[in-house]
């Protein structure tokens, strides 16, 4: 069983957390005509959105209840009928994700309250869905935020169905053919589309909740502008989530949400902690086949052959490959079953936060703390690799191994943050990539220059020797 | 280069393939020929000799798909890794302008790169048109003041190994003996030591595993003239007729270059390998009985005494994880024993060896270390080398890149031994890079995952669609973590501010 270590020093050096108030407004952000607004500070939502302007490239949707001093002292929960009323009449977005932070959460907000006063005040915006969620950044991180904001939509937004006492009521299986999909925080929309992509070639339609690959695949929308977010899962479509066939929920953090899910529609679950390895994958698309009644695509099964063959062309440079890696719990489940199935080892391993929900991995310790942690248990343990975000980078360069980017943010490479890590090709493409850095960082034997060396550059190298008077003999 | 050159150069006196009905320098059979040719041989023998400006003269195909192909490393200059070459077009061919392209050709590399000599290599289709690179050569080096080298090595002249003798040959005739070694400097004089020179014939530094190796000849005060041609210089192998001794070190293919220096200049040589501790020994004892100073002698005992403690201490944690380890090595010539007595160091079993390029001698070596009862591949089809695989219940598969994915396909486990390698396994040192990249393979998980069908293979799904969803996948509690809180700071340590504001 892994242990896991709680930070030991009072001062976070390059920090490796990104706060629940960033991670929850992200959920927001994979829904149609959504708005994410912090209640906080206007400086809270600033950062929030240079975060992911940075790590997308796209322009980010996200408003802020915009506390001043007097209102952080008096309370604040005017500010928020008030920015929900403002932002109503501005844009009218279907779903408004009313996230707290650190500030909101100390001073005291009721957020609930709030809303049911902004209900009362303005009844004319009933068909603005509001949903609010506790996200303060003094506990948890991005990941976590992230799981507790798609509880909070699923309890809000979704119509409970299922009753133990009355099961004539169930509407479980309604839609044959549909198919829920839960995803963690740090599935990229390029992995997403491969989600949807092996769903459909079962012939079933993919329902992701929420669905950032419609909204943040950066693509450019026919209208010019739009305040809102363009694509993403729309709330009529999420209501019918009690009468799929099944609740395919990928990653460990956001099981209390599916558990959330299947209480209120009684949809089975069907639990992956990653996609990231051959055998995964294979029981990803057997528990579809068996789902749909359908055979596997004859194209899974080509990419499949052709993982195989790229897993034994890159064995040689990855192999016995010592990593160390800063991320989210699901990500490194993920990345760590990766490596490992290739022979390589995970050797230190930092996550930002404590999380109740880290799944199963190879490494005995994991460190929770900053990109120093990371940098000093990495040259500890001699590891050869890096994979984190692109704050990893200087470490990196100090340790002189190569960086694999990955999780948030990806602001030094483009289109980082569509990348697709998952499924048979995705593998295929991080193993090709992680080989051919190895080989570009490929330490070539230090070349040895004879002492009586005719070459002129040896004897370019030993021609001040002979006064110095080094002992240039003895072997080792 | 006349029919009466090539069977002089295939006539090698001092080589056991003279006599024998098998040898190396067996004609090609057409539909059945794998290997190189002449031009190859040649190329890769001088290639590594890093000042020199290589330049092949003939069509694309020549360079095109063979230039910087090769894992040589150098501790200098890097001259050798710009591939050069004339690129004959149809023009040149049908109106004879190749001799005056290769003249603008060498005057241009001369110009451009100031290199000490040039390298000219013949290939077929200028030696069929009758180029005479002989005339050209000795033309611009007269007229340009650098050496010119012609290598005369058609790729129909024969095989490749006829190409690395043909390379052999065209340094004897026109390089070696044209300059004396340099004075050893005086900070490198030691109290009580002679310093001997010697050169090692077909090392090529490898992936500059040499460097493995050269510390332990300095230490032991024997001056490296030349080595043919790893990490060597155009002004090293001028001086290689100054050597007291020579050592072959890969093969017979430079065979001549010993033999010539022996009936010219007297130089004894001997035969040997630095692939694993026992033969990295002998190799050194090998110098010091040809030498025969008494000093040098002791010395010599004593270092490989220390190295080979050393070494095999190194070694004892990754003996458990290799011992027993079946190998089916499949190389050719002086490498299928050399390598074998590697592999016996680490206590792993040999169950087949390659000996198609080997000679009759190799082949009682191969006997020697191994006993009569082993398997000599002569023919190493892909296909043969599979069953070998399977029937022998071989671990891993040990051949030139060539092979390597013949045995991936085959989901064999598989190290690389030729030149293209980028590891080097020479020298005691070497011995630590083997093992690791031996068990990175062989312990591999990936060689279960390329076996493993996928589970609608096995079971197909449509058949047991009653069966109720398999229990694994549905949702089950989370996995536990224990926590450890080890705090590196105590709260008491710091002062206590409100105290303070309150004082």
């Amino acid at each position: 069983m892994t242990e896991l270590l709680k930070r030991r020093k009072a001062l976070s050096v390059s920090p490796l957390k990104a706060s629940q108030t960033v991670g929850a407004s992200l959920a927001f952000l994979g829904f149609s005509r959504s708005m994410p607004i912090m209640h906080g500070s206007q400086g809270c939502t600033a950062f929030a959105k240079v975060f992911f302007v940075r790590h997308f490239r796209e322009p980010i949707p996200l408003q802020t209840t915009a506390m001043d001093q007097v209102s952080s002292v008096m309370g604040a929960d005017d500010n928020i009928v008030e920015a929900l009323k403002n932002i109503c009449e501005k844009s009218s977005p279907t779903i408004l994700g009313l996230v707290t932070t650190g500030l909101a959460e100390t001073q005291g907000a009721d957020i609930h309250g709030a809303v049911k006063q902004f209900r009362a005040k303005y009844p004319q915006f009933e068909n603005n869905h509001v949903v609010a969620v506790n996200t303060p950044d003094f506990s948890g991180s991005f990941e976590s935020g992230f799981a507790t904001a798609l509880k909070g939509i699923i309890e809000t937004l979704v119509p409970t169905t299922f009753d133990e006492q009355n099961p004539e009521n169930n509407r479980v299986g309604l839609r044959k053919k549909q198919v829920n999909v839960l995803c963690h925080a740090n599935l990229t929309p390029g992995d997403l589309e491969y989600v949807v992509d092996s769903i459909e070639s079962f012939g079933l339609r993919a329902m992701l909740i929420p669905d950032l690959s419609g909204s943040l695949d950066g693509h450019l929308p026919d209208e010019n502008f739009n305040p809102l977010t363009t694509g993403g899962l729309t709330v009529d479509d999420l209501k019918t989530a009690g009468e799929s066939v099944a609740t395919l929920v990928l990653g460990e953090s956001i099981k209390p949400a599916a558990l959330s899910l299947k209480k209120k529609t009684g949809v089975p679950n069907y639990y992956f902690p990653h996609l990231m390895t051959l055998e995964a994958v294979d029981q990803w698309l057997y528990t579809l086949s068996q789902i749909s009644n359908c055979e596997v695509a004859p194209k899974w099964q080509r990419h499949r052959k052709q993982l195989q063959d790229a897993m034994l062309d890159t064995h040689f440079m990855i192999g016995s490959t010592r990593v160390a890696m800063a991320g989210d719990g699901d990500l490194l489940v993920g990345f760590d079953a990766l490596i490992t199935s290739m022979g390589a080892s995970m050797v230190a391993a930092v996550i930002p936060a404590n999380s109740k929900t880290l799944g199963k991995l190879s490494i005995e310790q994991i460190q929770i703390g900053d990109m120093e942690d990371l940098e000093i248990l990495a040259k500890e343990q001699r590891a050869e690799l890096l994979i984190g975000n692109s704050h990893a980078s200087e470490n990196a360069e100090r340790l002189h191994v190569p960086l694999v980017r990955a999780g948030f943010p990806q602001y030094d490479l483009v289109g980082g943050f569509q990348r697709c890590w998952v499924g048979y090709r995705g593998i295929q493409q991080a193993l090709f990539d992680i080989a051919n850095m190895k080989l570009a960082h490929h330490q070539d034997i230090q070349p040895y220059h004879s002492i009586y060396s005719q070459k002129a550059e040896a004897q370019a190298l030993y021609q001040n020797v002979g006064e110095r008077g080094p002992n240039i003999w003895g072997g080792h | 280069m006349k029919a009466k050159d090539i069977a002089e150069l295939l006539d090698e006196p001092a080589c056991e393939h003279n006599n024998k009905s098998k040898s190396g320098c067996a004609k090609p059979k057409p539909g059945s020929a794998a290997g190189g040719c002449a031009f190859d041989g040649a190329q890769i023998a001088l290639l590594p000799i890093a000042d020199v400006a290589h330049i092949v003269h003939g069509p694309i195909a020549c360079a095109g798909s063979s230039w910087d192909n090769r894992g040589t490393r150098s501790s200098g200059s890097t001259l050798f890794r710009i591939g050069m070459t004339t690129d004959l077009t149809e023009q040149d061919i049908v109106m004879g302008r190749g001799e005056k392209r290769l003249y603008h050709s060498i005057k241009q590399a001369v110009e451009d790169y100031n290199p000490p000599a040039v390298f000219v290599y013949n290939t077929c289709v200028p030696a069929l048109i009758g180029d005479d690179i002989d005339a050209v050569c000795k033309a611009t080096s007269e007229k340009f003041g650098v050496p010119v080298v012609p290598v005369d090595c058609a790729g129909f002249y024969g095989t490749k190994n006829l190409g690395n003798r043909i390379a052999g040959d065209a340094m004897f005739k026109h390089v070696v003996g044209t300059r004396d070694p340099e004075p050893v400097a005086e900070f490198a004089q030691r109290d009580n030591i002679k310093i001997h020179d010697v050169n090692l014939i077909g090392e090529y530094n490898i992936a500059g595993e040499f460097w493995y190796v050269l510390p332990l000849l300095d230490e032991l005060g024997l001056r490296v003239l030349c080595t043919l041609s790893g990490d060597a210089r155009f002004h090293e192998v001028q001086t290689m007729h100054k050597a007291e001794v020579n050592m072959m070190v890969c093969s017979k293919a430079m065979l001549n270059v010993a033999r010539k220096l022996q009936d010219n200049y007297g130089t004894p040589w001997f035969e040997g390998s630095f692939y694993g501790i026992t033969d990295t020994s002998e190799a050194l004892r090998g110098f010091a009985k040809l030498i025969n100073d008494d000093d040098l002698t002791a010395r010599t005992e004593a270092l490989i005494e220390r190295e080979e403690k050393r070494i095999r201490e190194a070694l004892n944690a990754w003996r458990p994880r290799l011992q027993g380890k079946r190998v089916l090595l499949y190389t050719g010539g002086v490498k299928s024993w050399s390598v074998i007595s590697a592999l016996q160091d680490l206590g792993m079993k040999v169950v087949a060896t390659g000996t198609k390029k080997s000679t009759e001698e190799d082949k009682a070596r191969i006997r020697e270390l191994m006993g009569d009862d082993t398997l000599m591949i002569d023919d190493g089809n892909p296909k043969e080398l599979i069953r070998i695989v399977t029937d022998y219940k071989a671990d891993i598969l040990i051949a030139g890149g060539r092979n390597m994915y013949t045995a991936l396909k085959a989901r064999i486990p598989f190290l690389d031994i030729n030149q293209e390698r980028e590891f080097g396994y020479a020298g005691y040192d070497g011995m630590l890079e083997l093992v690791r990249q031996l068990t990175l393979t062989i312990e591999s998980p990936v060689w279960n995952t390329a076996k493993s069908k996928a589970p609608w293979e096995s079971k197909a799904p449509w058949e047991t669609n009653t069966e109720k969803m398999v229990s694994t996948t549905i949702l089950t509690d989370t996995v536990g973590v224990t926590e450890s809180d080890k705090s590196g700071y105590k709260l008491s340590d710091a002062p206590n501010f409100n105290a303070t504001l309150g004082a």
